[in-house]
């Protein structure tokens, strides 16, 4: 696929194969990521970032993965801070911002904010995060972080657990997983298990996946360990939340029940679903999945802008 | 014994205008909304049969309209509400022509998306939109959150 030029909307707008060639360039990234070496090849391209809802990591690694490539960024990160507080639609928001850039980041609080700044955008539209709809970057370096832990993302096991309701990355990375004929256990306190929608979805592609609130037995034979926080932001009924919060901890004694080389993965932020004590283990990749999201974002950024290289 | 016995009324046949049958039980007045017909806009009868027994459907709602030929743009909106209903187009008691409703494969406008955290649903200049996921039952996509619309006949525009 050639992404020059394209909106980065949806995971489910990528082929298997579209993902796998994003995930070769990033493995090519890597050493400019971290400073090894060197090369502008976006010079005098300027990235707009709006980011109407918090974020540390997905905002700071696309500034990064930017800088890296020697683009410049224009950014903004609190709708309070715009003209949308006086009321100005987003569609008239991204017109503007779309002519002092060559590209949009956008994190949004509403579900398919993205698409629409696609629709009335030029240049391509990155959907860093709407809702608790879909987060496709983040499904990226998740899937290049298993990859490289695992060598391959075909036929492994994977558990997803925690709130898979309101869990946009969890949402992306469903229907990324089943390109890769994963098999997928699904792990979520009552009234926060995946959509039904996203469970018919991947039914109807072949998947069947296997749905339980029982994290222990889930663990025994996974290759990946999915696990997200339970967002206290996303609940309309803050007693709600804390009916949930705290169902699923994982610590070394949940590692003692599954295979010695499980990895652990965390969007992040986490609050205490993962145990300290598990930071030290081999099996925790989740610092080293937020890194990856320099090197992923940079090919993406590459791609889209027509970086050479 | 009565000597007045109640005679069972039934929808007579019209002259001209259109009779909208196989319309899902419960969706004649739903229909009705989306022709877009009141009282100060028709000069003319309207008659609405509400369940009513069908050999096809078990139960049926029927409605003949009077001295009005519907434009057939109408029969996608129709379909949103009422898959099977059959659209007949009647001049001087004869059926002059006669179709089933189409949803066709894509939706603009005529009804919203079911998600209150969708972008549509929030001021934005632009219709919803939906792609036809399944015709029977009517299942619609919303083409910006990704969400299945339930609800549709509560949800029109």
């Amino acid at each position: 696929m050639d992404l020059y030029h394209k909106d980065v909307v949806s995971i489910t707008d990528f082929s298997k194969d579209d993902i796998e060639g994003i995930l070769d360039m990033a493995e090519k990234m890597i050493p400019y990521a971290r400073g090894e070496k060197i090369k502008r090849s976006l010079d005098g391209k300027i990235l707009g970032n709006l980011f109407f809802e918090p974020s540390t990591r997905t905002k700071l690694s696309f500034e990064s993965a930017a800088y890296r490539l020697g683009c410049d960024v224009i950014d903004v990160s609190e709708m309070s801070m715009t003209s949308m507080a006086k009321g100005e639609t987003l569609a008239d928001t991204i017109k503007i911002v779309d002519s002092y850039c060559d590209a949009t980041v956008l994190r949004h609080p509403y579900e398919g904010a993205a698409r629409l700044a696609a629709k009335f955008s030029d240049h391509p539209v990155i959907n860093a995060g709407d809702g608790a709809g879909s987060h496709p970057t983040q499904t990226l370096l998740d899937l290049f972080t298993m990859r490289q832990s695992k060598g391959s993302l075909d036929n492994l096991n994977i558990v997803l657990v925690g709130d898979l309701k309101y869990g946009r990355t969890v949402h992306s990375l469903a229907h990324a997983l089943n390109k890769f004929n994963m098999k997928i256990t699904l792990v979520a306190p009552e009234g926060l298990m995946m959509p039904d929608e996203i469970i018919s979805h991947l039914e109807a592609n072949g998947c069947r996946p296997v749905i339980t609130e029982y994290l222990d037995d889930a663990v025994a034979n996974a290759d990946v360990l999915y696990v997200t926080r339970i967002q206290r932001e996303r609940f309309p009924d803050p007693s709600e939340y804390q009916k949930v919060a705290g169902t699923y901890r994982i610590d070394k004694a949940l590692l003692e029940k599954a295979k010695s080389d499980m990895i652990v993965m965390h969007p992040l932020p986490r609050v205490n679903e993962i145990a300290p004590e598990v930071d030290d283990t081999p099996n925790a990749k989740y610092f080293q999945q937020a890194a990856n999201g320099v090197p992923v974002r940079m090919a993406l950024l590459n791609g889209l802008l027509g970086g050479e290289f | 014994m009565n000597e007045n016995p109640i005679k069972e009324v039934r929808l007579t046949p019209i002259r001209n205008g259109t009779v909208i049958d196989h319309i899902a039980c419960g969706q004649a007045l739903n229909v009705i909304k989306i022709l877009g017909i009141n009282e100060t806009n028709i000069g003319s009868s309207i008659s609405i049969g509400i369940h009513v027994s069908s050999k096809a459907l078990g139960w049926k709602d029927i409605i003949k309209i009077e001295d009005r030929e519907i434009d057939e743009k109408k029969s996608e909106q129709i379909a949103l509400v009422a898959p099977d209903a059959t659209i007949s187009i009647v001049r001087d008691f004869y059926v002059a022509k006669k179709y089933k409703v189409d949803l066709g494969e894509h939706i603009v406008g005529l009804t919203r998306c079911t998600n209150l955290n969708c972008i549509t649903n929030k001021g934005e200049p632009v219709l919803p939109e939906f792609s036809v996921e399944s015709k029977y039952p009517v299942q619609l996509r919303c083409c910006y959150c990704g969400k299945l619309v339930n609800n549709i006949s509560d949800n029109l525009l």
